[in-house]
């Protein structure tokens, strides 16, 4: 067990299936001397050298592109895109081949790999480097989503992405980087692809989260104890596709009261779909119309004005309240 | 310092062995096995008289929108044909002469261009990867492959095909960067077959040629005649030896013709004329070839004629196995296969539930 942030907990990820399998390999812009513009992959090109830890040139479509050849030709590439807003730079190499390759050569050609982005804001960064945009993967056919909510989920998870037989987009938030530690076991440790987790136990309201919004999710449930004397249950998705309902199914059927809390806008959002869900599977246990709390519909503001557009512990309780009180 | 030049490092030359009146640059033929030769054009007139079948069905609705080859057999024959078997070929969409080279079975092109999934499928034994419709999408694909093969040491080389149109795409220069950078396996054989669906070469770039390009990304580039099947052999036996001498990526350009459509959805009449048509007609590369083989004594009228015979017959074959096929694969739940490895819960629901609605719709009709 070791004290580590979320940066040095992939980076374990990544150095023990690189150490387990020659197939596993990183490639990137920056990835190599530098170790990554956020030091994920830092000491990687040390251990395996250039050939297995890839500085690329700057080309989006190109490292995602390369890393499909390389996929198709039987290795396992972590590819890095160095923002999730860079990402639409190769986007149609992911949706036209990494999620179509499977498909379209009738199961010749799976695609195994990770296309490892950081997400989210609340870094005071640039313009491009705060969005949250899982639902463009979430929605594509033929791909898997995943959005750990810490160290310890974050390296569990991506040793699975790594593994796993189909594309895997692996969300990583800014945020949490380096602003949380957790005990991550030395040993090998993977969580399932497609399932979720109950995070607090209650039984008066399902708080529903993911990334780094579970940890404002989890404060404002503590307050709603504290203050209003009820107990939400919190859920944590892990991964938003395939997106496992069964948790929060069994929890709203016994709540009867859901607030969804997520920083991606919220038109046609991940909360879209989860309220879909529960409208059809415990449509007839709700005592309440389910609340969202989400970011909004616009631009993520610059950094001056950026936590007024993300749900924070206030947002979040009042929305809970509302459905409480409905 | 004063100015001064760089060393260029590579020129650009033009290379044509056979020309379009048949004149044979005998000091530049290579040496190529007669039984080569002969089922490069064997399979340079199947491509042809496959195509014509194919628009033909096209036009009488018996099958889909397809991308027809004819004209540029000679610059996907030529080139494939220097490939091993081991070797990767990663097609763009109009490459069914080089899938026939390369061992695609005619059925799966045809049952692909009657709209079955079932026809993408590459037999196992070959090293291709499947149509990639985005125009220069598939380029940056051969790079990673070439890694690969490059990472394990292999001996394997990739050939990669496009056209003038994507050259324009960022996906190539991304490709040709990294395939140089990387210093790949690779070749890329560009058939500047002179249109992008409507938009003519010189629009699209305004380079002298599309060959010179490579020099940007410091690697070798020629340009050679598309329709002269030897000259496109030597420049990719050329290109193909460097790549597997570890010297990396080729670009060669393959100034060709295409004598149809753009696809069968387009009419060239629009944006192009007549007399241009005729024009490279005369520089069809069969008849060019034809005539090589038979100053070789390798190939008399009579046997082209026995042999238009044969491929006539062999197409009519295609048809009727296809035409089987298809009756066999009508099941709509083939749509759910193959997306995942395996099938996620929440595409078991979607599937289960179309077939008892499916179930359910017959049972009320036939009741």
């Amino acid at each position: 067990m070791a004290d580590l942030t979320m940066v040095e907990a992939i980076n374990l990820a990544l150095r023990q299936e690189m150490e387990n399998d020659d197939r596993v390999l990183v490639l990137g812009e920056d990835v190599g001397v530098d170790g990554g513009v956020f030091r994920v992959t830092d000491g990687l090109i040390d251990e395996f050298g250039e050939e297995r830890s890839i500085d690329t040139p700057v080309a989006e479509a190109g490292i995602v592109g390369m890393s499909i050849g390389m996929a198709i030709y039987g290795l396992r590439p972590v590819c890095e895109m160095q923002f999730s807003g860079f990402s639409y730079f190769a986007f149609h190499q992911v949706e036209g081949h990494a999620a179509r390759m499977r498909w379209r050569s009738r199961g010749r050609y799976g695609i195994p790999m990770v296309i490892r982005m950081p997400y989210g804001g609340g870094v005071h960064a640039l313009e491009h480097h705060s969005e949250s945009r899982e639902v463009i993967y979430a929605h594509t056919p033929g791909l898997k989503m995943v959005i750990p909510s810490g160290p310890r989920s974050a390296r569990a998870l991506l040793v699975s992405a790594i593994r796993d037989p189909d594309p895997v987009i692996f969300f990583e938030s800014k945020l949490m980087y380096r602003s949380l530690r957790e005990e991550v076991p030395d040993d090998e440790e993977t969580l399932p692809i497609g399932e979720s987790r109950v995070v607090r136990e209650g039984s008066d309201l399902t708080m529903i989260s993911y990334g780094a919004m579970l940890h404002r999710t989890l404060e404002a449930a503590e307050k709603l104890s504290e203050d209003d004397g009820v107990e939400p249950e919190v859920v944590d998705l892990l991964t938003i596709s395939p997106l496992d309902d069964r948790k929060f199914t069994d929890s709203v059927r016994k709540t009867g009261r859901v607030v969804v809390v997520h920083e991606a806008p919220r038109s046609f959002g991940p909360a879209g779909e989860i309220m879909a869900r529960i409208n059809e599977r415990s449509f007839y246990y709700l005592e309440a119309p389910v609340e969202r709390v989400t970011g909004f519909d616009v631009h993520v503001p610059y950094f001056a004005r950026e936590q007024a557009y993300l749900p924070d512990v206030d947002r979040i309780v009042y929305g809970a309240r509302k459905a409480l009180n409905a | 310092m004063p100015r001064k030049k760089f060393e260029p490092g590579h020129d650009v030359e033009h290379l044509s062995i056979l020309d379009e009146k048949g004149k044979l640059d005998s000091r530049l033929e290579p040496e190529i096995d007669d039984e080569l030769l002969l089922k490069m054009h064997r399979t340079m007139l199947f491509s042809r008289r496959f195509d014509e079948a194919l628009l033909k069905w096209q036009r009488q609705g018996r099958i889909g929108t397809f991308a027809p080859v004819s004209g540029q057999e000679a610059a996907q024959v030529g080139s494939a044909a220097v490939l091993e078997e081991e070797d990767w070929m990663v097609p763009a969409f109009r490459e069914f002469a080089a899938a026939v080279w390369r061992g695609t079975p005619p059925v799966g092109l045809l049952l692909y261009t009657a709209g079955y999934n079932e026809g993408g499928a590459i037999p196992e034994e070959q090293h291709d990867l499947p149509i990639a419709i985005p125009v220069a999408s598939q380029l940056v694909h051969a790079v990673g492959i070439a890694y690969g093969i490059k990472y394990r040491e292999r001996e394997q080389v990739v050939l990669t095909y496009f056209g003038d149109g994507a050259t324009s795409e960022g996906d190539f220069h991304e490709a040709m960067n990294m395939a140089a950078v990387f210093s790949t396996p690779i070749v890329f054989v560009c058939q500047n077959n002179q249109w992008a669906i409507s938009v003519p070469r010189e629009k699209q770039a305004r380079s002298r040629t599309l060959a010179q390009r490579a020099l940007a990304y410091g690697m070798p580039g020629i340009q050679v005649d598309g329709n002269d099947l030897l000259a496109v052999y030597v420049a990719t036996q050329e290109a193909v030896e460097r790549a597997r001498a570890g010297k990396g990526p080729t670009l060669i350009e393959c100034v060709t013709y295409r004598l149809s459509v753009h696809t069968t959805a387009d009419d060239p009449g629009k944006y192009r004329s007549e007399k241009e048509v005729k024009k490279w007609e005369k520089r069809d590369p069969i008849p060019r070839f034809q005539n090589y083989l038979g100053n070789k004594n390798l190939l008399s009228k009579d046997e082209i004629e026995k042999l238009e015979k044969e491929i006539k017959e062999e197409i009519q074959g295609v048809w009727h196995e296809t035409e089987k096929q298809m009756e066999r694969l009508g099941d709509p739940m083939d749509m759910f296969e193959y997306v995942f490895h395996e099938m996620p819960p929440y595409l078991e629901e979607q599937r289960d539930a179309y077939a008892e609605f499916l179930k359910e719709r017959k049972e009320n009709h036939d009741g």
